[in-house]
């Protein structure tokens, strides 16, 4: 038994970064990024709609993989054991990890005994997550990125911003820039037609395929009852990372257990629809364990907490673990669509984002604090998600949970207070409408108001506010009896 | 304690283990109102169709015909064709420049590949590999650039659910729905990264 | 009926206008409104902004307001959603009153949807969030709209997508807030609308507030003051 590891943080909050609303501010300012947002989101809405339409019993594929996602939750101790049993019966081996810290160290000592310096990695939030790729290259391990947009990120020395295409703040021609500054063997004469860029991409990692030893993974789904691990993706870098290699490392969130094989019906239904508008994705990966003469030798899965454990513990946060991950809340989400993924902060943006990086991570610092808020709980996100995360009740519920544990904000506090006082009193909310509709010469101009000051500035800077009126309703009511008098 | 012991121990503390037998019970309790299939008839019409939305070629031919058709595809592309040592005899074309079995070094300079498949759902246009005698190790059907499968027409299921139930867990499955491609640039699809980029598919009925 | 109005703090204070547009509409449709006075908010702004000590009092004092009412009648679909989504979650066993959105009250409850009404203007209709995506009450302010008689009823294009308000979200996120309002407002001047309409005040207060700044023609209107509106009694 090793001894317990030093604490670590659950997830790099990368370093640095402003709360919500001071990064946002930047975002709305980059005209380029948001024509880029929104074209890449207005195109995949579109899509996914369409794609969503096609089956007529949408609604119940979502309600049955809700079921599913619930029932693992409510069962997660049997199905991790199960699972655990299956996999190493068929030749993998098991590791749990508390948290990115555990995680990480397994991962490099697993490389590290092959005498490997170079891996080949299928993207994976998990392992984002984690920081792996950073944690690896301190102990001198290089991890290549081989997802397309992963590795225009990684060219770019950039951050992810979206969970399913993490360059989707780059538009072609910015990746064709990006390609030929950064990639080895770039074509001078390179285009930004996407076919160009796709093929560069192959040109580039083909051999760094055929070569390597050792491939890291993410996991979508593990079925319990027969030990078998599931890819989804679309390129082929993903089949390359899981069958060439000698040595497999495949790292999970332990809420991505299924219960068994049947189950995936639902999903695989569900997931590429939501996530890039596809009946199926181009190309689904199974295997499990090890199989002789067809792909590695050596599996090793990664089973990670991280925040997951202390999430379940919420009643009403954990069903953020129903996830599966397709970003079909961040392409309908109106504020993501402005802000972008970088100003949240954490590898998971957009709605899904806002509420699960406060969980993993806590509610203590102020871009976490400030998450919750990132909403304007428009409903959009719930609507579209799959397994029916109730995005905006997480959101309201973790706004109760950073009032009373996040950052002190004492004027917020007080004018909350003070107004919850006044709105518990008829009397003297009436008497603060006297006192607003005795204001209204004074702040008026025109029947409408053009500056305000403290706080409310934030909303006359490019609103006017509206003039109280000469008498409230209930106001009036008195005075003419309802009407009548 | 052991990381093993105290995620499971944070576990069980939310929600105590219970009986296998009750949890297998909850879990056939799921309400699976949706449907089996979407389509009912006309299920190889529909496989060609979705296959083909892909931008696969899609092409069809009666038993018989079928090892001519395979011979003029590849004769279209020159070059070495891998092939599994199990593929049936009728669809090797006598007159291709053959390897049977390539080693993991010759894949790469191969023009393509030739396999059978597992299974096939007609609604999402997907042909499943599950890597027996006729499929090859699956490293064959993906580093060369082109792959032709061959599809009978009772290995199509009508859809997702019906599908999974013909196929064998415990073997390595590679589902394939159409050739390689990438929703990276701009949320659009692009065919052709590092999969096939090419996928031809030979439906016998 | 006898029918209690929850006008709500917002519309009490800043939009009188359209609490006497509900008694209106409403006494003419045949009804008996009452206002109880002890009434004040529902408590979704606090709830909103995670003070949830503040949100459950009001939520606890709200059925002892409304007890004994045929029905509870309200001009914002926000409140209607606050009240039957989350009122039962802050204060569990308090009974929660019948609350009903303007639109789903005459069409559900009274079943009219010609309402007698008149206006002749060019007007554009903005599906609020929570009337969509809370309350779920789809095209009953549409079917209302299309039976007045005069109105030149044109598509707001994009409808369905978030003005940028909600609530405390305006100001605590200004830039965001202001630049989804932006695209919502060129949108409603692409319609060439004299007037926006919602079944919402606070949504209109944040999109007229724009249009206003951008000088715009549309100006903004609640759903019960068209449908309170008559040729004898224009608003």
């Amino acid at each position: 038994m090793s001894a317990a590891p030093p604490p670590s943080p659950a997830m790099p909050t990368y370093l640095g970064m402003p709360a919500f609303p001071d990064a946002a501010r930047r975002a709305v300012a980059d005209e380029r990024l948001r024509a880029n947002l929104r074209h890449a989101t207005t195109t995949i809405r579109g899509r996914r709609a369409g794609a969503v339409a096609e089956l007529d019993d949408w609604d119940a594929l979502r309600e049955a993989g809700k079921q599913i996602k619930d029932h693992v939750l409510a069962n997660l101790g049997h199905y991790l054991r199960l699972l655990e049993e299956n996999v190493t019966a068929a030749g993998g081996t098991v590791h749990w990890a508390r948290d990115a810290g555990e995680a990480n160290r397994i991962v490099a000592d697993l490389v590290k005994a092959t005498g490997e310096t170079e891996v080949v990695k299928v993207k994976s939030m998990a392992t984002q997550e984690i920081g792996l790729n950073e944690a690896l290259a301190e102990e001198g391990v290089t991890a290549y990125e081989t997802d397309l947009a992963e590795l225009i990120v990684q060219l770019g020395d950039d951050r992810p911003s979206h969970i399913l295409v993490p360059a989707i703040h780059r538009n072609r021609s910015d990746i064709r820039d990006i390609f030929l500054a950064r990639m080895d063997g770039a074509p001078r004469d390179l285009t930004d037609e996407p076919a160009a860029l796709a093929e560069a991409a192959r040109r580039h990692l083909r051999a760094k395929f055929l070569s390597a030893k050792v491939g890291i993974s993410g996991v979508n789904f593990a079925v319990a009852d027969t030990g078998t691990l599931v890819v989804l993706e679309s390129e082929g870098n993903g089949r390359m990372c899981l069958t060439l290699p000698e040595t497999l490392i495949s790292v999970m969130g332990v809420e991505k257990v299924v219960p068994s094989w049947r189950d995936l019906e639902v999903f695989l239904q569900l997931l590429p629809r939501s996530s890039t508008a596809e009946r199926m994705n181009p190309y689904t990966s199974t295997w499990t364990g090890t199989h002789p003469g067809d792909g590695p030798r050596d599996f090793h899965l990664v089973l990670l907490d991280n925040g997951r454990t202390a999430t379940l513990a919420d009643e009403v946060g954990r069903q953020a673990l129903r996830c599966i991950r397709c970003s079909a809340c961040l392409n309908v989400c109106p504020v993501y669509q402005r802000a972008g993924g970088h100003a949240y902060g954490s590898p998971y943006p957009g709605p899904i984002g806002a509420i699960l990086s406060p969980q993993i991570r806590g509610i203590g610092s102020d871009v976490d604090a400030s998450l919750p808020y990132a909403s304007t709980l428009c409903g959009a996100c719930f609507d579209a998600c799959p397994v029916a995360i109730d995005i905006p009740e997480v959101l309201v519920h973790l706004r109760a949970r950073a009032v009373e544990d996040g950052p002190r904000h004492p004027l917020e506090r007080a004018s909350m207070t003070a107004a919850g006082w006044v709105l518990r009193s008829p009397a003297l909310l009436r008497a603060a409408q006297r006192a607003a509709s005795a204001s209204r010469r004074v702040v008026g101009r025109g029947g409408r108001i053009g500056r305000l000051p403290g706080p409310l500035r934030a909303w006359t800077a490019t609103r006017d506010a509206p003039v109280p009126p000469p008498e409230s309703f209930r106001r009036w009511w008195r005075r003419t009896d309802g009407g009548r008098a | 304690m052991n990381a093993r012991e105290e995620i499971l121990g944070r576990i069980d503390g939310i929600f105590p283990a219970r009986p296998a037998a009750e949890v297998a019970a909850d879990h056939e309790r799921i309400d699976r109102r949706y449907r089996r299939a979407h389509h009912g008839g006309g299920i190889v019409d529909l496989f060609a169709e979705r296959v083909a939305d892909y931008r696969a070629t899609v092409l069809r031919a009666a038993p018989s015909e079928a090892p001519g058709l395979i011979a003029e595809r590849l004769a279209a592309r020159p070059g070495r064709y891998g092939v599994p040592a199990g593929l049936p005899a009728a669809w090797v074309p006598a007159a291709a420049a053959i390897v049977r079995d390539p080693s993991a070094g010759e894949l790469d300079g191969l023009a393509g590949a030739v396999t059978g498949c597992a299974a096939a759902f007609a609604e999402t246009g997907t042909i499943v590999l599950d890597h027996g005698p006729a499929q090859g190790p699956r490293a064959l059907s993906l580093v060369p650039d082109f792959h032709l499968i061959v599809v009978l027409a009772g290995q199509i299921a009508p859809d997702v659910p019906g599908g999974l139930e013909r196929l064998d867990p415990r073997r390595p499955l590679t589902f394939v729905s159409g050739p390689s491609a990438t929703s990276d640039i701009e949320l659009d699809r692009v065919e052709g990264v590092h999969g096939p980029r090419t996928l031809e598919v030979v439906i016998v009925a | 009926m006898r029918i209690a109005l929850f006008v709500t703090c917002v519309n009490d204070t800043m939009f009188p206008g359209t609490g006497r547009a509900m008694v209106t509409l409403l006494r003419r449709l045949g009804h008996e409104v009452l206002f109880p006075e002890a009434q004040t908010c529902c408590g979704q702004m606090h709830l909103n902004t995670g003070y949830r000590r503040q949100a459950r009092a009001l939520a606890e004092e709200f059925p002892k307001v409304f007890a004994g009412h045929d029905a509870v009648v309200t001009p914002s679909a926000s409140c209607a959603a606050t009240v039957r989504d989350w009122h039962p979650r802050l204060a569990p066993g308090a009974g929660t009153p019948p609350v009903f959105e303007l639109s789903e009250f005459l069409v559900d409850v009274l079943a009219v949807t010609d309402v007698g009404a008149y206006y002749p203007h060019r007007v554009t209709y903005h599906p609020t969030c929570h009337s969509l995506r809370m309350l779920r009450i789809g095209d009953r302010p549409l079917r209302l709209l299309r039976a007045v008689r005069g109105i030149d009823l044109v598509d707001l294009p994009d409808a369905a997508e978030c003005c940028g308000f909600g609530g405390t979200f305006a100001l605590k996120n200004a830039d965001v807030s202001a630049a989804m309002c932006a695209d919502k407002v060129a949108c409603v001047e692409r319609t060439g609308a004299d007037a926006l309409c919602a079944a919402d005040n606070s949504c209109l207060m944040h999109i007229g507030g724009t249009l206003a700044r951008n000088g715009a023609r549309a100006r903004t209107v609640h759903l019960a003051e068209i449908l309170a509106s008559t040729e004898e009694d224009p608003s």
